[in-house]
């Protein structure tokens, strides 16, 4: 505490020193505490290497950011968090969102505060049409699940599948998403198996069970990232479910980079698709990886969470620059509209008509490196993929 | 000993004494209504605390007065605050303060169903059918996620103005903070009146001696059953205004979470005293929110030390304080 | 043939499931039943319990046996002075102070894991001779579930026996069924608790990193699954260590095959039966009528 004093000190002191530097002020809501306290953790270091990665670029302006625990998905910590940081600290953007809920309830209080808001996580797709301020430099469900699917019935010709998920709206939009994709590529989906909520973590023996009864080709899984990722590779490995024939696959978050060293060889094989992994080989990514390890420790690694974070930043920066540090919300976002970024993660974009990302989807393998620790190894890539569900107008995005 | 005599026994007087209106019980409204001057830019925190402070008194009815334990009281907030939420997002009622009704009826009504089955039971056989019987309506709503919105809920509720006039405000909450004000006092009037009338008094004896009521022929079951109906409908309105206030409902309103958190705010501050809802959701949260603006990722062990402090050198909470205070200096006071 | 294997593979999971429910909650059955103390904060010791038992295997390389020894040990000895310290000025307060008070200590758990190792899961990696299948003959099984189950089953005799069958324990016996009774008859009830609180913070312990493997371990732990502990301490009744051991398998079992059937359900089943049950026998499955 008196170490974080200090660099609250010190950080006052620069401020001082440089009062002709420009301030931004940026409001990041997470959760800080509770169940989200990890991802909450991976957005505020993704934020932070991004300040440190980029200070060149950043002056002469200033970046403060004002961090606020949103706590729990009730969406009413979170409104009020939104509120106070609008009209308290006065901020010139806002940032964050690990849980949709708490997206979807501050809409209405960043609309009415007609600041640039970007999503650094949440996930549910139609978050981005509940207002006109909202960026997201995240994902969507849909993303990743509706080009797993494609990719599950051509490049890995399955012809049957099992979709195990989190019974909440991420989960339901996996299924959606990959649902729609492989059926209409000639897979068939032969069993849908709701796996508990994303707060606690549930014995998945019992549904890796029935799924080992199915005997399908692959097994499909949505889980949130973190423990139940965890305990989702280890009960697939501890069924003998690999030797059964029955491949899991999923979005990257069943593989989140923080988790994996933890899940053992279990984990060897698993193919998933996702936007980032540690291991993907451009500078930009070294360049973060490198720093992250230095900083938070040799185990410590960004992952997916704290990819949304940075770009998110990356996408603030230009927004600062774009608006010589005013930050007048309609010139902002029409200068993030089309905006194009070289992320860790690879080009991204972000998308003029619905304010949400397009960037890479790698088709990626879990491997044993000879470093005898655990690699994603991308076997392809689809460039530029759109949220499906917004894009094709389907699923919960369909007009009512 | 003749009536003039019962009437001028000590107790007799402090009894019938005890309901009459205190000049101190002004100054809670009095210091709620400056905040709204003061702190304009705090007012949706504050609209949060008085919601709270409603759920509160709701619960102490419940617990403090009729020793009704339970750990499943968000089952109620959660039935007003659905009933608003899926009336409004379909369209078919939006005016706010009949929506308040609805959802103490249908929140009422739940409560009444339940508290037949479940009040035969008490300890932690209650405790633990009450927070079941949460769980359950949690995970109904979770699979209606169709009508219900589930997890990411019921977003950009279109409730009317208040009284057709005063439009709810999204960035500095100050209408729906004297909205929820003017229903605080309401409810509280309402509550106050309640147990100090005849029946509050009957439920305060059920509380302490079981037997000895059932003995002088009380229908202890019924009663119970009505109060917990009472508290029920309260509750609800406290949900309906959340929802309302937010314009927006999910899963949350249903959860542990809130259920035992207003369980813990109203022992903090003190169950059985009304006043009790007050100072303990004042205090809870007050510490919560600065806390965690300070330190975002700490804040919970300040909050936790507060606890354990008052559990451990406070009987009956922070109110509890007060009153051993009052009784070290007066020699003398009567029992609540 | 394959009915009879699905049959077995869902008992054997159920079984295992309710082997964790019930080596953390009996700690916690016995403390309520005989301290008559809601002690919330059991999930806690459960947790610290996990994380000097993973930070042991971890960072100072211990086997996974060891560890859970000292996690034993360490968790039973602070629990010693929290009791007396802290839990015993509250013996005689109202249920509602002992729910505050060992909420807040929750909170105060959660808070300081949190700052000291950070918010993260810790990994349990179990030893490789526990992972995997193994065969018994008629059906290939999870390993660890299997260790489990005897594991767990150990655990029942050994207290039943320690129950039944020694002085400590007839004085157990003797003090949730009378406490005033018992004390008057000579029972050191304050020497009782003391030791009944450590051995049941201590199993909390052992649960904690037996159990890791399916329940995971993070800061959150104690409030993730208070709920489920609780349930099988009121279905089995208070204070009664077979109580607990039958409600967990029960609930084991019922879930899982339920869960496996008909996976739709979610959380309703384990919510409706706990009701059912409860409604039935208030007392808990195995509690003393009055």
């Amino acid at each position: 505490m008196i170490k974080r004093m200090l660099a609250a000190t010190a950080a006052l002191a620069i401020t001082t020193a440089f009062a002709q530097a420009q301030e931004v002020k940026i409001g990041l809501v997470a959760p800080f505490t509770g169940i989200g306290a990890e991802l909450g953790q991976q957005i505020d270091r993704g934020v932070q290497q991004f300040l440190k990665l980029n200070a060149g670029k950043i002056a002469p302006y200033k970046l403060t950011i004002i961090k606020r625990d949103d706590k729990n998905p009730s969406g009413a910590d979170s409104k009020v968090a939104v509120q106070e940081l609008l009209t308290q600290e006065n901020v010139d953007a806002l940032a964050g969102w690990i849980y949709s809920p708490n997206a979807i309830a501050s809409a209405p209080v960043v609309s009415a505060g007609k600041k640039l808001a970007v999503i650094m996580n949440a996930g549910t797709a139609f978050i981005t049409n509940l207002s006109p301020y909202y960026v997201r430099t995240s994902f969507s469900m849909w993303h990743a699940g509706f080009a797993l699917g494609e990719a599950a019935a051509k490049q890995l010709k399955a012809k049957t599948a099992v979709v195990g998920y989190s019974d909440f709206p991420p989960g339901k939009d996996s299924l959606a998403a990959f649902k729609r994709a492989f059926e209409a590529n000639g897979g068939q989906v032969i069993d849908e198996i709701p796996m508990g909520g994303p707060a606690q973590v549930p014995d998945f023996t019992p549904f890796f069970q029935r799924v080992k009864d199915k005997k399908p080709d692959l097994f499909f899984v949505f889980v949130p990232a973190g423990d139940h990722a965890l305990a989702v590779v280890k009960t697939y490995g501890a069924l003998g479910m690999k030797a059964a024939g029955i491949k899991l696959i999923g979005p990257g978050d069943i593989t989140q980079d923080i988790k994996l060293q933890a899940m053992g060889d279990a984990a060897i094989g698993l193919i998933t698709m996702h936007h980032y992994n540690a291991d993907l080989d451009n500078p930009v990514n070294k360049a973060l990886v490198a720093s992250w390890k230095k900083d938070y420790g040799a185990d410590a690694t960004p992952d997916f969470v704290a990819i949304g974070a940075y770009d998110g930043m990356a996408a603030i920066l230009h927004a600062v620059q774009a608006t010589k540090g005013k930050m007048d919300p309609d010139a902002a976002l029409a200068a993030l509209k089309g905006w194009k970024y070289d992320s860790p993660r690879g080009p991204i974009a972000i998308d003029p008509e619905t304010r949400d990302i397009i960037m890479n989807e790698y088709l990626v393998e879990v491997v044993k490196g000879a470093d005898g620790k655990l690699h994603q190894k991308v076997l392809g890539k689809i460039d530029a993929v759109k949220d499906a569900c917004k894009a094709q107008k389907i699923g919960p995005c369909a007009p009512k | 000993m003749s009536a003039t005599d019962l009437q001028n026994h000590p107790a007799a007087r402090a009894l019938a004494q005890r309901h009459r209106l205190r000049v101190w019980e002004g100054l809670p409204w009095l210091l709620a209504l400056a905040c709204y001057f003061a702190f304009p830019r705090y007012l949706g925190f504050g609209t949060e605390i008085l919601i709270t402070v409603l759920f509160a008194i709701s619960l102490d009815l419940a617990l403090g007065y009729a020793g009704i334990v339970t750990l499943g009281h968000a089952a109620f907030f959660g039935a007003g605050a659905y009933t608003v939420g899926m009336l409004a997002k379909n369209g078919i009622w939006t005016e706010p303060i009949t929506g308040l009704l609805l959802g103490a009826a249908v929140a009422g009504l739940i409560g009444f169903l339940s508290g037949l089955v479940l009040l035969r039971t008490a300890g932690l056989t209650l405790l633990m059918l009450t927070l079941c019987f949460m769980g359950l309506l949690e995970e109904s709503a979770n699979m209606g996620a169709d009508f219900t919105g589930g997890f990411d809920g019921l977003d950009s509720l279109p409730i009317k103005p208040i009284v057709g006039m005063f439009e709810f405000d999204v960035l500095y909450s100050k209408t729906q903070y004297l909205y929820v004000l003017a229903v605080l006092f309401v409810c509280f009037v309402f509550t106050r009146t309640l147990v100090y009338s005849p029946f509050g008094h009957s439920l305060t004896g059920i509380r302490e001696n079981t037997l000895r009521m059932h003995a002088v022929g009380a229908p202890v079951e019924r009663r119970l059953v009505i109060c917990y109906t009472i508290s029920a409908a309260i509750a609800g309105i406290a949900g309906a205004l959340w929802a309302q206030a937010n314009a927006y409902v999910n899963l949350s309103t249903l959860g542990l979470d809130r259920a035992a958190t207003v369980l813990i705010i109203l022992v903090l501050g003190g169950y059985g005293r009304l006043y009790g809802a007050f100072v303990g959701a004042f205090v809870y949260m007050m510490l919560e929110h600065f806390l965690s603006k300070l330190y975002p990722e700490a804040w919970q062990l300040g909050l936790g030390l507060l606890l354990v402090v008052i559990a451990l050198f406070a009987r009956g909470g922070i109110l509890g304080i007060g009153e051993e205070l009052r009784r070290r200096f007066r020699g003398w006071r009567n029992k609540p | 043939m394959i009915f009879g294997i699905d049959v077995i593979s869902t008992l054997l999971g159920g079984v295992a499931a309710g082997m964790v429910l019930f080596i953390v909650s009996v700690g916690l059955s016995v403390t309520m039943g005989l301290m008559g103390f809601v002690n919330l904060a059991h999930g806690g010791f459960a947790m610290i319990g996990g994380y000097l038992i993973v930070l042991a295997m971890n960072r100072l390389g211990m086997p996974f046996v060891a560890a859970l020894a000292i996690g034993f040990v360490v968790v039973a000895a602070v629990s010693t002075i929290f009791e007396r310290l802290l839990y015993s000025r509250l013996y005689r307060a109202t249920e509602l102070d002992q729910v505050l008070f060992t909420i807040g200590l929750v909170f105060m758990m959660i808070a300081s894991v949190t700052l000291a190792v950070g918010p993260e899961t810790q990994p349990l990696t179990l030893p490789t001779w526990l992972q995997g299948q193994i065969n018994l003959g008629f059906i290939s099984y999870r390993t660890y579930s299997i260790v489990l189950i005897a594991v767990g089953t150990v655990i029942m005799l050994g207290l039943w026996l320690g129950f039944e069958r020694t002085r400590m324990g007839a004085q157990i016996r003797a003090a949730v069924d009378n406490r005033r009774m018992a004390e008057s008859l000579g029972i050191n009830i304050t020497r009782l608790f003391t030791l009944v609180f450590a051995f049941g913070s201590g199993m909390a312990a052992l649960g904690g990193g037996l159990g890791a493997e399916f329940l995971g371990l993070d800061p959150q732990y104690p409030l993730k699954y208070l709920v489920i502990f609780l349930i099988v301490v009121a279905v089995g009744g208070l204070g009664r260590i077979t109580g607990v051991f039958y409600a967990s398998l029960i609930i084991g079992v019922v879930d899982f095959a339920l869960k496996k059937y008909l996976p739709q359900g979610g959380t309703v089943f384990i919510y409706g039966m706990t009701i059912l049950l409860l409604l039935w026998r208030p007392q808990g499955l195995f509690g003393k009528s009055t």
